[in-house]
């Protein structure tokens, strides 16, 4: 049996989480005071993800970065990967909300796509 | 070979660089920093003091009285902003009116014009905000303020165009006789001269102490300030200053030629001749004095606090003279306040020593005006918009706070002796001066300074040296 | 000079939701004036996910929310002037305005809606002994250089203030390669999002440091270490508790304050707690016909709820213009809303049951953390609103819901009384 201990963030209360596992099964979730602090354990505890927003550089358009989102969450164990691979993406304007920069990155085979129009 | 080499390139070296111009005489200043009033001269409490604190009879004294009549008619020579607003000693008790007087006496025998005591009920109309304790106060319609900064660079930069050469990022690091000359040892190499005026603030005394046997000792005196929005503007429109007495020294409160109001200084005696940090005490001791002679004045709008370091002499007056045991070395030393209200004055007095000991010719090409940095909010619409479409870029503002354009940014980096870096756009046009200190404009003043200097965004700094503004590029140390 | 039936001093989200909002609501002629060189305002640099869950029901980033309400502008094929700064507003609603290509002009309004948006706090303001080096940015400053200029303004950080932004800037700096060191607040609670705390500090191992403040900054030329120390009750360092952080940057998030300088030369009434204008629940100031929607009215934590009030200020500037004093016309009196016992404020300040919608959320702050305790309203003396909530939090905004029913109904009305109870 493996106890995890979090702060729960649905709502300002921040409720401080218990949470029992037994061979990565979540056994119980104690001390949320609302559903919310449950799902929100279970989800942190077994598959934790983020999405990831930077910014890379773009050449001939009117600003200098264009900000840049995964799509989609990512493991958050993936983070620094994202980042790494980020490092040194320049692009072309004109780019577009949506526009991909990079594909499937770092394995995840979710995209960095744009999040800004740069023209 | 230089005639001159003048050590510090603060008000009292640019005012002697200035004067020392009028002759044929070949110039040159050296300044540690990477721009004109970096030290002393910049961070001080802006007075043209009239002349009645300095002890009867001292070079201080006639000094003081000689620049601060000097100030106008040189603001409008050289385009620097003054105000002659008048400045109060205020009395707070009744027993001390006799320390009033004493003020008063000495005052006119120091050639003070227009001196007058006054009572509480004149005082009031003058200052609805002065304090409920005030009994009585010194009235110096003569005394003024001025922008420290705009009188340096506007000395700096006339002497510049009449062909005084300055060397920054240039440190004294020795001085050594050579036959007649001197030889001045920097962190750029040597200079040779055949004279050298030692302007250098808090630092007079080493330089004074490696050609003299007769030993100077400077401290520095550490003043702190607070400055306060210009929304304060009005609150005072004298610069008040309390009567010093028993109870303490007091801070002055005084409005700026921008229209800010100033409150300070603190007067905190240090070792460390770069030791221009704040500390809490400093702060709390201001705030706990502002109240004093002025009732509700609103502290909180106070937008930014400094310290600035007096070059205080153990004998408190102004040395100024060849020194009899290092010929053709002239010390310009002690310059505390009154110093910067002296400058005009000490300029001419060094400018006459060095005159008088090599009889240079006057230099008929001599400039003796100078055009400051042109500032829209002077103009008429109509002449802004016309302004505006000569020169688009005034059209564009950069800071916010204090309204100022790209065009004004660009002219301080354009000019003689420009602006190199944030703080020097800063004190020449008051970019980053308002109330969000720097917080909007300061990327956009990066992006102008590299534009025209032509160099790459993360080689601005902040105020030359190390104090770099962007460190590196996103992602480069992953 | 110009003429426009409503011209809108800002085109961030405030400014572009007041704009399609008046449009839609039937006025045709609007111009938005916008100093940047884009729209979109502060969102342009909050390149962050977290917006738009209430207007949208979907996580947006910054620029990509303000791109939705870019897209809408443009669609109503409103008028806005990038570049240009707004020198002056006269009271007679003329609009003195500055750019390159015009020079300086005039623009005669109607209605002026205010969304000018807020500044930063800066160390001046604070206070904060030590040196004055390179490496002292608010954290404002520093988002821009990293998120939209892509340069590092620091290697090693130190950040003074929880805000959400000094968080969210706790991560970004992280990863770009950065090193934050602490984080420290002056308060006994963040003023920010749970969730940041959890996604930018935890997730990185970066400690915050409650009841702490900046008691030094070393370094002539750029910062070299900071120091921190405890702060006791009366939020005064507390002697022994420092402790030394090597670094070369500080970033400051230590607070927003209304930008109202150009409301003031309209001689428009501010409050002394939100240093944003006084307004009734058409969001209109004491200056008839001028409107104030936004962090310029009070400083929001969520961009949805400033599309919101902002979108209300539109279509009230919009009747306005449509009816002119007539929109004012009312069979009953303005009621003052009094915050009081741990509320500190509230927006609006006064409501007319005659004139109100149906329904009018009422917005506002406490002043300290209360846990448990009940958000009440009174009229008069009766209290009509008891809702138990297990925390409230000054980083946090709350809202009521008044009834219009409600306040027409009862008689003799005369003071609306918003405050926390403890249980």
């Amino acid at each position: 049996m493996e106890t995890r201990e979090l702060i729960c963030i649905g709502c300002p209360m921040g409720c401080p989480l218990k949470v029992e596992m037994d061979n990565g099964e979540v056994v119980s979730v104690t001390g949320n005071t609302c559903k919310r602090g449950d799902v929100y354990a279970r989800k942190e505890v077994t598959n934790p993800t983020r999405i990831v927003t930077s910014s890379v550089i773009v050449e001939g358009g009117s600003l200098a970065a264009v900000s840049v989102k995964t799509k989609e969450d990512i493991p958050k164990g993936k983070i620094f990967d994202i980042m790494k691979q980020l490092k040194g993406v320049k692009v072309q304007a004109p780019v577009h909300i949506g526009d991909v920069i990079l594909s499937d990155v770092a394995g995840t085979g979710v995209d960095i796509i744009a999040t800004k129009n740069v023209l | 070979m230089y005639d001159v080499v003048i050590i510090g390139a603060g008000v009292s070296g640019a005012a002697s660089a200035r004067e020392l111009s009028r002759y044929k005489l070949n110039v040159c200043v050296v300044e540690k920093e990477e721009d004109v009033c970096c030290g002393t001269s910049k961070a001080n409490s802006a007075i043209v003091h009239a002349g009645f604190d300095a002890a009867a009879g001292s070079l201080m004294a006639k000094l003081n009285v000689e620049g601060s009549q000097m100030m106008e008619e040189l603001s409008k020579e050289l385009d620097f902003h003054y105000k002659n607003n008048g400045s109060l000693v205020v009395c707070l008790h009744e027993e001390e009116k006799p320390n009033l007087q004493e003020l008063y006496d000495r005052g006119v025998k120091n050639g003070v014009k227009d001196l007058r005591i006054i009572d509480r009920e004149e005082l009031v109309k003058l200052e609805p905000n002065i304090s409920d304790e005030a009994v009585a106060a010194l009235y110096a319609p003569t005394g003024g303020i001025v922008c420290p900064f705009g009188m340096n660079i506007a000395f700096a930069e006339n002497a510049a165009v009449n062909g005084v050469e300055f060397k920054f990022d240039t440190e004294v690091t020795g001085l050594e006789k050579k036959g007649d000359n001197w030889v001045v040892k920097t962190s750029q190499g040597e200079i040779e001269t055949r004279y050298v005026v030692n302007a250098a603030g808090v630092y007079a005394d080493k330089f004074h102490n490696m050609v003299s046997d007769k030993k100077l000792h400077i401290t520095p005196r550490r003043g702190d300030y607070c400055l306060l929005d210009r929304s304060t503007e009005g609150f005072v429109t004298h610069t008040i200053f309390q009567l010093p007495s028993k109870f303490g020294k007091g801070v002055l409160v005084s409005p700026t030629v921008h229209g800010n109001t100033l409150v300070g200084p603190t007067a905190i005696d240090i070792e460390n001749k770069e030791g221009t940090n704040t500390t809490q005490e400093g702060i709390d001791e201001l705030i706990n004095k502002a109240g004093t002679t002025v009732k509700g004045l609103p502290i909180r709008q106070v937008i930014t606090s400094f310290a600035g370091l007096r070059a205080h002499e153990d004998g408190h007056e102004f040395y100024i003279g060849e020194l009899e045991d290092a010929k053709g070395f002239i010390d310009c030393a002690g310059i505390e306040s009154p110093g910067l209200t002296s400058a005009p004055a000490i300029g001419k007095m060094v400018a006459e020593i060095v005159k008088d000991l090599t009889n240079a010719e006057e230099d008929p090409g001599f400039v003796g005006t100078r055009k400051g940095i042109l500032d829209p909010k002077t103009l008429s619409n109509e002449e802004r918009a016309a302004l505006i479409k000569e020169n688009p870029a005034y059209g564009n503002i950069i800071c916010r706070c204090e309204m100022i354009t790209e065009g004004e940014i660009i002219d301080a980096i354009k000019r003689p002796l420009g602006a190199k870096s944030l703080d020097g756009v800063k004190r020449r046009t008051r970019a980053g001066m308002g109330r969000c200190q720097s917080g909007f404009c300061s990327p956009r003043t990066i992006e102008i300074l590299a534009r025209e200097r032509g160099v790459d965004p993360s080689e601005i700094t902040k105020s030359g040296g190390n104090s770099k503004i962007i460190v590196g590029i996103n992602k480069d140390r992953i | 000079m110009l003429n426009y039936d409503i011209v809108i001093i800002g085109g961030g989200p405030a400014g572009l939701a007041a704009a399609v909002s008046a449009k839609r609501s039937g006025v045709e002629s609007i111009l938005v004036l916008e100093r940047d060189k884009e729209l979109g305002g502060i969102l342009n640099q909050c390149i962050h996910n977290g917006f738009g869950l209430h207007t949208f029901k979907e996580e947006l980033t910054g620029p990509e929310y303000a791109g939705r309400f870019i897209d809408q502008l443009k669609d109503e094929k409103i008028e806005y002037k990038l570049n240009t700064m707004v020198m002056d507003i006269a009271p007679s609603k003329v609009v003195t305005a500055m750019n390159r290509e015009e020079g300086m002009f005039e623009i005669q309004a109607k209605a002026i809606i205010l969304a000018m948006g807020c500044r930063e706090r800066s160390r001046g303001a604070l206070n904060i002994p030590g040196y004055r080096p390179a490496g002292i940015y608010s954290a404002g400053t520093a988002q821009r250089l990293v998120n939209m200029e892509g340069y590092m303004p620091g290697r090693e950080v130190v950040i003074l203030g929880s805000g959400d932004i000094g968080l969210i800037m706790a991560r970004r700096m992280t990863l770009e390669g950065a090193k934050v060191k602490v984080v420290a607040e002056l308060m006994p609670y963040s003023g920010g999002l749970k969730r940041n705390i959890v996604q930018c500090l935890d997730d990185y191992g970066i400690p915050l440091k409650l009841s702490h403040t900046v008691v030094d900054i070393e370094g002539k030329e750029r910062v070299e270490a900071i120091t921190i120390a405890e702060v006791g009750p009366d939020r005064r360092p507390v002697p022994g508790t420092e402790e030394r952080y090597t670094c070369d940057t500080l970033l400051l998030s230590c607070g927003l304050i209304p930008e109202n300088e150009l409301s003031r030369s309209l001689n428009v009434e501010m409050s002394p707690v939100t240093s944003g204008p006084l307004v009734n629940e058409c969001l209109e100031t004491n200056v008839e016909g001028v409107f104030a929607c936004g962090n310029v009215l009070h400083v929001h934590d969520l961009v949805d709820f400033v599309s919101e009030e902002a979108s209300a200020a539109g279509k009230h500037a919009a009747e306005y213009v449509l009816n002119g004093a007539k929109h004012k016309e009312s069979n009953a009196k303005d009621i003052p809303i009094v915050a009081t016992e741990g509320a500190r404020y509230t927006v609006p300040k006064t409501i007319n049951p005659d004139r109100m919608d149906e329904k009018h959320t009422v917005r506002f702050r406490v002043g300290d953390v209360y846990k448990n305790c009940y958000v009440s309203v009174y009229l008069n003396d009766q209290r009509i609103i008891h809702r138990k909530r297990p925390v409230v939090a000054p980083g946090e905004m709350e809202e009521v819901v008044l009834k219009k029913e409600e306040l027409a109904a009862f008689s003799d009305l005369s003071q609306i009384t918003v405050k926390i109870e403890e249980a």
